[in-house]
């Protein structure tokens, strides 16, 4: 009779957390430490508030979520990411903002025979040869952004531009992304230490001998504002336009307006989505994102909103039985919901096929710097790696 | 070669320069003459650029966010001292490092806790914020040039207060032979928080002058005391000269490696290989000339060589 007991046991205990697991357990990776975790924190704000309106609930699934700090560091990034795959045994794993953090943590989610969902970065070799059937990408290859960008200096008609980056996975999607559209000259680059250099004064000095049309530049998070203040103190402010793709945003606005860098304002950049594009989910989101933490979303906390929304439609059509990877990576590459950033879909390497706008900075109605979409430069744009990847 | 660049590149060079030395200064007295190894010289220098930015930002004046920021700085940095330093002066060099380590996790995560954790950012003061006309079409930076300026004029004071004075002349005693200085029945132990607080001014200093171009950020002090150290490496710990020296070269190197190492190296190789590899190798050429330097001298450039 003691034995039977015990058999029962050992099977219920075996049997009990799948068969009556009636939650979704989420792993969200991204900075939550050190001054960047500025952005990771906005991302975290961004899921809180996707969670509200969906009630904590995946169709009729519970929701749980963990947070992962990858501390601005890959090597950081990766056991964070291992903690969620083998510890807290999530279903799926999103997040990362770092280009350079995604590269070093993908495998740890992939082997394991996760999904991995990218809200941020979105490095060449994922979306090219590296590309996974249980990887997508949420937001945009790093190309795409600034081959934006050149259309728009074509556009302009400037003949020449000087191109200022970080020396790192990102950084060199973003020299190459813009050199693929412009047609003008690219009169010189520089690559600078990454994240250590904050200084840019030979690079400033550079450029003025240089004497280009334009300058184009790509410094996320706190670099962003230096570089800005420097390049205005630099006397090139007013001479050369300054053109840039993920540099200024609404975290960075406000500490520019606090200075009363009056420059900033009108300075152009290209990007998928903004405060004040017109479709119901995003008003939905910019606006409960605004009352709920008294502030304009960045394009991180968007592409963060939008994911939880994007897992969402997928755990729905599997009636949240998070064991069928093959329905769950289906309903992904179907994308049947309602994106912050309108139509689009996904391609045959998990990137999205969408539309690139340029915003221009812009003094709400309250006073309040924000960015505001201007034109439509790119249509329905696929990345340029995706011939690359066969899956 | 044009020359605007080269001059520009130079005044950018002497610029750093000036600036690792207001760190370096302050690194070397303490290393040389208390024989602490303080890892925490660049949080003051954070909180400099923190203080001064608030002040700036409340009072709308400049001087007034020097004159009131560099005391409270330096207040820290003798109850620092007082507290917790002042225990470590008899302990291994291994413990210094751990102790004054955990002092600068304490004080970035105090700044991220008082201030936005995304910083601050401040302008350049109205009257420093144009540009000066120089020689060969060259337009600078006034607020850079005052940097310079001011660092010059700091530099001959520090010179003035170690070659003219009393505290000076006990500043290089302690340099030269600590237990002697000890044994002649000077209280040392108001001498070493003297020259802690000059030290720590000197680098709140740098951190407020540096506010309106890096902006103030929780670990911004890290970042520019690596290169501090190599810099009283190269100029021999404990002086003053060798550090002004050693901060001024260091500036320069690093200006004009990053400038025209992409041009120097395509001499020997192929233009796209100078590219890529010109900015990797310039983030390293300090630390390859510091590693020349000890090569040749040991002790740095005027460091007391071993008995």
């Amino acid at each position: 009779m003691k034995k039977i007991f015990i058999t029962i046991a050992v099977s219920i205990f075996l049997i009990a957390p799948n068969a009556y697991s009636a939650t979704v357990k989420l792993g969200f990776v991204t900075t939550l430490s050190t001054p960047a975790a500025v952005i990771g924190n906005d991302m975290r704000d961004a899921v809180e508030l996707a969670l509200d309106h969906i009630d904590n609930k995946m169709g009729s699934t519970d929701v749980e979520i963990v947070y992962g700090d990858d501390e601005f560091n890959p090597q950081k990034g990766k056991q964070a990411t291992e903690r969620l795959v083998t510890q807290e045994k999530v279903d799926i794993v999103f997040g990362y903002i770092w280009s350079h953090v995604l590269l070093a943590s993908a495998t740890t989610v992939l082997d394991a025979g996760k999904i991995l969902i990218s809200a941020n970065a979105g490095p060449s070799q994922l979306a090219g040869k590296g590309c996974h059937e249980n990887f997508f990408n949420i937001s945009w290859q790093n190309d795409q952004t600034p081959m934006a960008m050149g259309e728009v200096l074509n556009q302009r008609g400037v003949n020449s531009v000087y191109v200022v980056a970080p020396l790192y996975a990102a950084g060199k999607n973003m020299v190459a992304g813009v050199e693929r559209t412009y047609k003008g000259e690219i009169v010189g680059i520089d690559m600078t230490k990454w994240p250590d250099q904050i200084d840019w004064s030979s690079e400033l000095s550079k450029i003025k001998a240089a004497n280009p049309d334009a300058v184009f530049i790509f410094y996320p998070g706190r670099h962003g504002p230096a570089f800005i203040s420097q390049y205005e103190q630099s006397g090139l402010a007013g001479k050369v336009d300054l053109y840039s793709v993920f540099t200024i945003d609404s975290i960075s606005l406000p500490r520019f307006q606090s200075a009363g860098m009056n420059g900033v304002l009108g300075t152009t950049m290209t990007q998928f989505w903004a405060p004040d594009l017109d479709n119901a989910a995003n008003k939905k989101f910019v606006d409960g994102f605004k009352a709920k933490y008294g502030k304009y979303p960045s394009f991180y906390a968007a592409q963060s909103y939008d994911a939880v929304m994007y897992i969402k439609s997928a755990v729905e059509a599997v009636g949240g039985d998070m064991s069928n990877v093959d329905g769950l990576r289906a309903a992904l590459e179907k994308a049947d919901y309602d994106s912050v950033r309108g139509e689009f879909s996904i391609g045959s390497n998990h990137f999205p096929i969408q539309n690139f706008y340029s915003r221009e900075v812009v003094e709400d109605e309250n006073g309040v710097w924000t960015t505001s979409v201007r034109e439509e430069v790119l249509t329905m744009h696929q990345d340029v790696y995706a011939s690359e990847c066969n899956m | 070669m044009e020359w605007a660049l080269l001059i520009e590149q130079f005044l950018n060079g002497v610029q750093f320069g000036v600036l690792l030395f207001l760190l370096a200064a302050g690194l070397t007295l303490t290393f040389g003459i208390m024989d602490l190894v303080n890892l925490a010289h660049g949080s003051m220098y954070m909180l400099g650029a923190f203080f001064g930015a608030t002040i700036f930002l409340w009072t709308g004046s400049f001087i007034l966010a020097l004159v009131l920021a560099v005391p409270i700085v330096a207040g820290i940095g003798i109850i620092t001292e007082v507290t917790t330093l002042r225990t470590l002066y008899q302990r291994h060099h291994l413990d210094q490092v751990l102790a004054t380590f955990g002092l600068i996790l304490f004080f970035n995560e105090l700044v991220q806790i008082v201030w936005p954790l995304e910083g601050l950012t401040v302008p350049v003061p109205e009257y420093l914020s144009s540009t000066v006309p120089l020689p060969f079409g060259i337009e600078y930076s006034l607020y850079r040039l005052m940097i310079i300026g001011t660092g010059i004029l700091l530099a001959i004071g520090m010179w003035l207060l170690v070659t003219r004075t009393r505290l000076g002349m006990l500043i290089r005693a302690g340099a030269s032979d600590r237990e002697m200085v000890y044994a002649l029945g000077t209280n040392i132990r108001l001498l070493f928080t003297l020259v802690f607080g000059l030290g720590t001014a000197l680098s709140a200093l740098a951190g407020v002058l540096m506010a309106p171009i890096l902006g103030a950020n929780s670990g911004m002090g890290e970042q520019i005391i690596i290169v501090a150290f190599v810099v009283i490496v190269i100029g021999g710990i404990g002086s003053i000269r060798g550090s002004f020296i050693a901060a001024l070269i260091t500036g320069l190197i690093d200006s004009l490696g990053r400038s025209f190492l992409d041009v120097i190296l395509a001499l020997f190789i192929p233009i796209n290989a100078a590219e890529a590899a010109a900015p990797a190798i310039s983030s390293m050429l300090i630390y390859i000339f510091m590693a020349g330097i000890l090569f040749f001298k040991p002790t740095g450039l005027f460091g007391k060589q071993p008995n």
